[in-house]
Order: structure tokens, then C-alpha cells, then sequence
């Protein structure tokens, strides 16, 4: 096309190379963004399992000095923080960024640049949380940081105001992220993949996307209020100047209740993929877990105040909250007896993955079942602030969501690399941390009947808790060996390469139909869809009669094509509309405006925290980012 | 299609697999995140109504008909917005132009009463700082405010690309997807103008507490 457009001057050309630092800086794949989210949030998987570890060696013994009050309230808002934002949610979005374009059947996301924009701001608000350690000043108001305790009166220092910036900037790439996958998985899937056909993690991954779009906006609004009272002295939980610190609470835990099913729904896509694979049957029900993770995300919004059951809201508050969350159980035991029936019958095969998947089974069971027990108000004024409540969330958090993340890793590794993890030490990783998990969390369950209260950094020699105590903390130990044995088969397995082929499992989605590693165009042919689970039925045509009963819903939709007319990211292929792949394949050029972007968002965060001047040095750059990459085409005129 | 098609005038055909176009929707589905970002503020203010120990109240201070001068013209802005995406589709290039600077014009003079605004109750002695109607009317109009500014600036950006013909009808869409916000922010001004200046507007002190500024 001859017809003009508008011009930003370049300071750097445009990145091309496909090795080198640029290459990473300038990425818009979202094989490689997703390979960096990885990377990036298992090492602050570290980082938060360190700090775990430290608090556990002080309440290893009674009476123990070894860290101090100050510290342990550092050490327990920061792991708590570092484990919510970043590292379950950026490692399901490192799973969300590789397998989404490739089980939809796409050679992108739908915004590649705003996928990398979304990576970069998660890193640079990552490391301004965590810059907090080196000031000294972490924060220390607990990872839900309630009013009045976050604000200027009790908490003087600057560790709160890293933690409600940090967190707002981390906001804005997931939101940012979310919208992506959004449009996405409702735009670019491949022709005749209808809603119903799309592969379930597509599914949770989509439910997840909606939640996030909606309830981070809410964290923003909390943190924009915690922050402004922090920094400008305003009163929005100040009661002298007629707020009200219960308004914090609200809002947080408006929030925060989805956010809990923000980290558990893709958990719940992975083993819903992992146990069809290994049982080698269709999973059980496929509507019915879609609905089921549906209603959760709806009712999720509904059941925000059983975490202020003793603020003293009144009966009818308390009783309406009360039904809400024994209601949401319902759904969730849905989709527990759709595994099980998945799993019935089934020909198993008890491998790594499908080990983690079936204990994700067990140990989320265990976690859901005890927090219907707190949702009846008089049992959760008995269990608030106590071990009871530890030991709840760490079943549903580590036996629910990060087990299903390591089923996935397992499960996808040959996907992303091409080679197989080791066998043998992915059973030693898997049993190390089921042993060390349950040691360390199971006597949570009656050290908190017992009353033993959360967040304090040593406990009396007579109270009897000692045994338990140190039983957990052993039982942590043996949980961060299991993690030490999962870094070193990623050595291993690299070292010894034992070649995957593409479709090591006999899987059942698209992205098994493509190499391992997947080629940086994804496929070289669009897939065309006509069955769920559409690469197992192509594979084995035989058994399709005994799961399609009728034949007139099979014809492939058109119009849901690719050809050159196909928006921002959506790789052209060249040849027309009936013509897939046969010609050259384009794909998004890099672009390094998000980068840019993102350092003047992380420069603006940090100015909120120090001072208004660094505000406007980080304005530039975002002025840069945004007005070169609007004028930027996504590919440049050969 | 062939290459001669794709280079002529054509009616945008999404390829995509909801038929609907990729940016539009992810425009429509940020105005979802949006409405919630609006929503967390507009309930704290609702929450908040009436829970202000010392003052202004908002009955001494709340200028109604100036208020409403200013809704007004957001609301025209909105009608100029409608204007300009009709002709730059219509692929009039000049009164395209000129319809979105009247939406950045009009935006600009939304902001000027906002800002006159401010400052008077300043004067008044009301700030955030000063009560918790200040905290929460200051920080929701001021976050809307943001949003206008952002929006005026986008406008800016599109009129300028319209008069130097980087806007045209074939990429009209650009234009309509910064129209969907555009509308949606004055869409929200409607709400917090009836939530604070009118149900507001005759908001006195608690019960047993006199008035503090005397007209």
C-alpha cells in the first residue's frame, strides 16, 4: 500500500537478530516470553521458598532467637507476596504464554508486543518489591496488608509503600496480560476449533484471564487508596478523619477471594489435560468441568467477607457469606468427581506427571474440605489467625496450584525443549515433596486447633507445641530438597538428553501435532478442527464412532480462516484465504517499545516511593514507548 | 482474496474466529477492567457519603450549575466524537479533522472547569487531606480526570493523524476504538456526576454539628 502513516524517529533500529541479548529485549514470541516467565518467577520461587525456610528454623524450637520479630514480620509479608504475585501467577502465565497459540492452533498471541510489555513490567515491578530487602526496610504488614497497621502510624517506614506500589505496577501486566489472552483464545483460534472444542486449559486459562481483568482493577483501587493515605495523607482508613479500616478489608478481599481462584484455576487446567493423556480416555464430562470453573469464577465475588467473619459485620452478613461459600464448594467437588471419573476406568499410566496430577487430586481435597469447615462462622471465630488457617491455604496453594504447576512442567517439558526430564528423579522430586509437604503441613491442622496464632515469631515452652513445630519445620526441609532434586534434572536432563519426539505422551491437543521444540512459526500449517481432543481422533479415527454419536455438527464453520486480512499480530500467510501455509509465513516483528514502556512505568513506581522527580524522569520514556510503538507498524515494509 | 482487492477500497472483513475485530474486542473488554477500577472508587465514595467529622460539607461547597456547565460540554464532546468518526469514515478528511479537535476542545475545557474547580475548593479549605469527602472526591474526580486527560491527548494524536492523512476511512477503526473510550469516559462522568453533585448536593453535617464556612 502506497498510503501514508505516521513516523517516529528510531534511536535504535529495530531488533532483527535471533540470538544475543537483543533477541530476548526485543522478543515478541511467546515461546520465549513464556520460557522468561518461567525462569524469572522459579527464581523467585527461590527466593520465597527461602524465606519459608527461615521462618521455619526460627519456630523450629520454642523460644528461639535466631530471628527476630521485626524480621519474621518481613520475612512472613514477603513470602507470602513473592508466592501469590510472583510466582504462582507468573508461572501459570508462563504456561498460558507457551500453550496457548499452540493448543488454539495459532502462530502468536493476539498482541505480541503487549505480551512483551506485560513480561517486562512483571520483572522490573518484581525486582522494585524485592528492592525493598536491600533498603532494609521490607515490608512488614502481612501480604494482605491490613489498615490501620499498613498505614504511616504504625508502619513509618518505606517497606508498605514498596509493597502497595510494587504491587500496582505488577497489576498492569497482568491486567495487560489477561486482556491478551482473552481476545486471544475468543479470536484466534484455528478454523472449526468452536468454544466447545478448544482444549480445558484453554478453558481455565480463559475463566482465569476474565478474573484477572476484573479483580485486579480492585487490587488498584485498594493500593491507590493505601498508597494516596501513605503518601499524601489522605483518610481513606483513617478513622480519625472519618474512614474506616474495615473498608480495607473489603476491598482487599473483593479482590482477593477471586484471586484465590485466579491461582487455582490453571492448576485445575493442567491436571484436566494431564489426566485424559494418562489414562488415555476423553476427560470425564468436559462440559461440566467448563461450567463448573465458570460458576466459581461468578460465585467467586460472592464470598468475599468469610475472611472477616470476626470483624464483626452481624448475623445477616455473616450468614449470607456463609451459604455463598459453602455454596462455591459445590463446583469445585464437581470438578473432583470429573477427575475421578476421567481417572476411572482408564488405562493408567503412573508416570511423573500423572503422580503429581493424582496427588493434586488428594492434597486439594484435603485443603477444600477444611476450608468448608471455616465457612461456618462460629467454627471459622475458633480457626481465625490460626495455624488451622495456615495449614488451609498451603494445602490448596502447594498441594493444590503448585503441584499441578510441577504436573505441567513434567508434562510439557519435552514440548518446550524437545527431551524428556529423568524419570527417575522426577519420582525422588515428586515423593520428596508429597513427604516434606504433608510433614510440614499437616501438624499445622492441630497446632492451629490447639490455638497456636499465625505470624508470631516464637511461641512459650509449655504450650506443647514444640513437637509439631519441629516436625513442620523438618517437613519444610525435606520440601526444599525435593526442590533442590527438581533443579538438578533440569541439569541432568539436559546433560543426557533423552529425545521426546513430538508426541512423546500420545497426546490429545494441537500442540502435541507440532515439533518439539515447536518451530518459531508454531505449525507450518494451520490445523483444521473437527473434534475435541482433535490430534487423538485424527490419530485414531476408529474411536470416534464411540464418542460422536451423530455426524451433522461435524462440518467445519468457514470463514474462520486465516488469510492476509487477519489483525495486528496475526502472522500472514501469504496466498489467499484457501491457501494455508503453502507460502512464506510472516511473523510480528520484534519491537523493543516495550521494554522502553516498561522501565518508564518501573522508574514512575519507583518515584512514588522516593520522590516526585524521579515521577517525571520516568515519564519520558513512557511518552517514548508509547508514541514509538503506536507509530510502529507490527511488521516493517520489506 | 487477490492482491488487486486487498490493495482497493473494501469494507473491513474480520478474519478472525468471532468475526469480531482483535482490537476492538480487547477495547471493550478493558472498559470491563475499567468499569471495575471505576466501581472500587464509586462505592468507597457511596460507602463514605455523609461520614465526614469536620468540614466542608458538600452542601456549603458543591457548585451545581457550574458542575452541570461542565457535564454539558463533556456530554457535547461526546456528539463532536460521533461527528468526527461519521466523516472520517465517510472519508471527509477536513471535517473529520475538525470534529475531533472540537472533542479535544471541548475535553480541554472539561478539564479547565475541573482544574478552576479544584483550585476554588481549595480556597475553600477543602482538600483531600481535609475530611473524608474531600479524600474520596478529590481522588475518584481526580482519577476520572486522569482518564479525560489521557483521552484528550489520544484525541490530539488522531486529530493530527487525520489532518496529515494517516487517518483515513480505510483505518477508521483506529478512530472508533479510541471513540469506545472516549464514550465510555464521559459514560462514567454521568454516574459520578449523580453520585456526587446531585444525591449528594444537600449532604450537610452530622446531626449536632454547625456548619463551617458561612456564606
Amino acid at each position: 500500500m502506497t498510503t501514508k502513516s505516521l513516523k517516529f524517529p528510531q534511536a535504535f533500529p529495530r531488533p532483527k537478530s535471533a540470538t544475543g541479548i537483543w533477541s530476548w529485549i526485543g522478543t515478541v514470541d511467546h515461546k520465549r516470553i513464556g520460557t522468561m516467565y518461567g525462569i524469572v518467577s522459579f527464581i523467585w520461587f527461590l527466593v520465597g521458598g527461602l524465606e519459608a525456610l527461615l521462618m521455619r528454623a526460627q519456630l523450629a524450637s520454642a523460644e528461639n532467637d535466631l530471628i527476630g520479630p521485626e524480621a519474621f514480620n518481613q520475612l512472613f509479608t514477603m513470602h507470602g507476596t513473592t508466592m501469590v504475585f510472583l510466582v504462582i501467577m507468573p508461572l501459570s502465565a508462563a504456561f498460558f504464554n507457551w500453550l496457548i497459540p499452540l493448543q488454539i492452533g495459532a502462530r502468536d498471541v493476539a498482541f505480541p508486543r503487549l505480551n512483551a510489555l506485560s513480561f517486562w513490567i512483571f520483572l522490573f515491578g518484581s525486582i522494585l518489591i524485592n528492592f525493598s530487602w536491600v533498603t532494609g526496610d521490607a515490608p512488614n504488614g502481612g501480604w494482605f496488608g491490613y489498615a490501620p497497621n499498613s498505614g504511616t502510624t504504625f508502619n513509618p517506614g518505606l517497606g508498605m509503600t514498596y509493597w502497595v506500589v510494587g504491587l500496582n505496577v505488577l497489576g498492569v501486566a497482568s491486567i495487560a496480560a489477561g486482556l491478551n489472552f482473552i481476545v486471544t483464545i475468543l479470536n484466534m483460534r484455528a478454523p472449526g476449533m468452536d468454544m466447545f472444542k478448544i482444549p480445558i486449559f484453554t478453558w481455565m486459562t480463559l475463566i482465569t484471564s476474565v478474573l484477572i481483568v476484573l479483580a485486579m482493577p480492585v487490587l488498584a483501587v485498594a493500593g491507590i487508596q493505601l498508597m494516596t493515605d501513605r503518601v499524601y495523607g489522605t483518610h481513606f482508613f483513617n478513622s480519625l478523619g472519618g474512614g474506616d479500616p474495615v473498608m480495607w478489608q473489603h476491598i482487599f478481599w473483593l479482590f482477593g477471594h477471586p484471586e484465590v481462584y485466579i491461582l487455582i484455576l490453571p492448576a485445575m487446567g493442567i491436571v484436566s489435560e494431564v489426566l485424559p493423556t494418562f489414562a488415555r480416555k476423553p476427560l470425564f464430562g468436559y462440559p461440566f468441568v467448563v461450567f463448573a470453573g465458570a460458576v466459581i469464577a461468578f460465585m467467586g465475588w460472592f464470598v468475599w467477607s468469610h475472611h472477616m467473619f470476626t470483624v464483626g459485620l452481624g448475623p445477616a452478613a455473616n450468614t449470607a457469606f456463609s451459604i455463598s461459600t459453602m455454596l462455591i464448594a459445590v463446583p469445585t467437588g464437581v470438578k473432583i468427581f470429573n477427575w475421578l471419573g476421567t481417572l476411572w476406568g482408564g488405562n493408567i499410566r503412573l508416570n511423573t506427571p500423572m503422580l503429581f496430577s493424582i496427588s493434586f487430586i488428594a492434597m486439594f481435597t484435603i485443603g477444600g474440605l477444611s476450608g468448608v469447615m471455616h465457612a461456618s462462622p462460629p467454627t471459622d471465630a475458633q480457626q481465625q489467625d490460626t495455624y488451622f488457617i495456615v495449614a488451609h491455604f498451603h494445602y490448596v496453594l502447594v498441594g493444590g496450584a503448585l503441584l499441578g504447576i510441577f504436573s505441567g512442567i513434567y508434562f510439557w517439558w519435552p514440548k518446550f525443549t524437545g527431551y524428556f526430564l529423568n524419570e527417575k528423579l522426577g519420582i525422588a522430586n515428586w515423593a520428596l515433596m508429597m513427604i516434606g509437604f504433608n510433614l510440614q503441613f499437616a501438624p499445622m491442622h492441630w497446632l492451629g486447633m490447639d490455638g497456636m496464632p499465625r505470624r508470631i515469631y516464637t511461641y512459650a515452652e509449655n504450650m506443647g507445641w514444640e513437637g509439631s513445630n519441629l516436625a513442620a519445620s523438618i517437613g519444610g526441609l525435606i520440601l526444599g530438597i525435593g526442590i533442590l532434586v527438581f533443579i538438578f534434572n533440569v541439569f541432568y536432563s539436559k546433560m543426557n538428553k533423552v529425545m521426546a519426539g513430538d508426541d512423546p505422551w500420545d497426546g490429545r491437543t494441537l500442540e502435541w501435532a507440532t515439533s518439539s521444540p515447536p518451530p518459531v512459526h508454531d505449525f507450518d500449517v494451520i490445523p483444521q478442527v473437527q473434534y475435541r481432543d482433535d490430534f487423538w481422533f485424527k490419530k485414531y479415527p476408529e474411536t470416534i464412532s464411540e464418542y460422536y454419536h451423530d455426524d451433522h455438527d461435524q462440518a467445519v464453520p468457514s470463514g474462520a480462516q486465516l488469510d492476509d486480512e487477519v489483525e495486528e499480530a496475526l502472522p500472514v500467510v501469504s496466498g489467499g484465504s484457501d491457501d494455508h501455509g503453502h507460502g512464506a509465513i510472516h511473523l510480528p516483528d520484534m519491537s523493543y517499545y516495550p521494554f522502553i514502556l516498561s522501565v518508564g512505568i518501573a522508574i514512575l513506581g519507583a518515584g512514588f516511593i522516593t520522590n516526585t522527580y524521579v515521577v517525571g524522569a520516568g515519564v519520558p520514556f513512557i511518552l517514548w514507548g508509547l508514541l514509538g510503538w503506536s507509530m510502529e507498524p507490527v511488521n516493517d515494509p520489506e | 482474496m487477490t492482491q488487486a482487492a486487498a490493495t482497493e477500497h473494501h469494507e473491513p472483513v474480520e478474519n478472525t474466529s468471532t468475526g469480531l475485530n482483535s482490537r476492538k474486542l480487547m477495547m471493550w473488554a478493558f472498559l470491563g477492567s475499567d468499569v471495575m477500577f471505576f466501581g472500587a472508587f464509586i462505592a468507597t465514595y457511596l460507602v463514605y457519603r455523609g461520614k465526614s467529622l469536620v468540614g466542608p460539607y458538600p452542601s456549603e461547597i458543591l457548585d451545581i450549575p457550574l458542575t452541570s456547565v461542565s457535564t454539558f460540554v463533556l456530554l457535547m464532546s461526546s456528539l463532536a466524537m460521533v461527528l468526527g468518526l461519521h466523516y472520517v469514515k465517510e472519508g471527509q478528511k477536513n471535517k473529520g479533522t475538525i470534529w475531533i479537535l472540537v472533542v479535544v476542545v471541548l475535553g480541554a475545557i472539561f478539564m479547565g472547569f475541573q482544574f478552576y474547580e479544584f483550585r476554588e475548593f481549595a480556597h475553600e479549605g477543602l482538600t483531600p487531606r481535609t475530611n473524608i469527602f474531600g479524600t474520596t472526591f478529590f481522588i475518584l474526580t481526580g482519577i476520572h480526570g486522569a482518564h479525560v486527560t489521557i483521552g484528550v491527548a489520544w484525541m490530539a494524536f488522531m486529530a493530527y493523524g487525520s489532518h496529515t492523512g494517516a487517518l483515513r476511512k480505510d483505518n477508521a477503526l483506529d478512530l472508533e476504538i479510541a471513540g469506545l473510550y472516549w464514550h465510555f469516559v464521559d459514560i462514567v462522568w454521568i454516574v459520578i456526576f449523580t453520585v456526587i453533585y446531585l444525591i449528594s448536593a444537600t449532604d450537610g453535617p452530622p446531626p449536632g454539628v454547625g456548619p463551617t464556612i458561612l456564606h
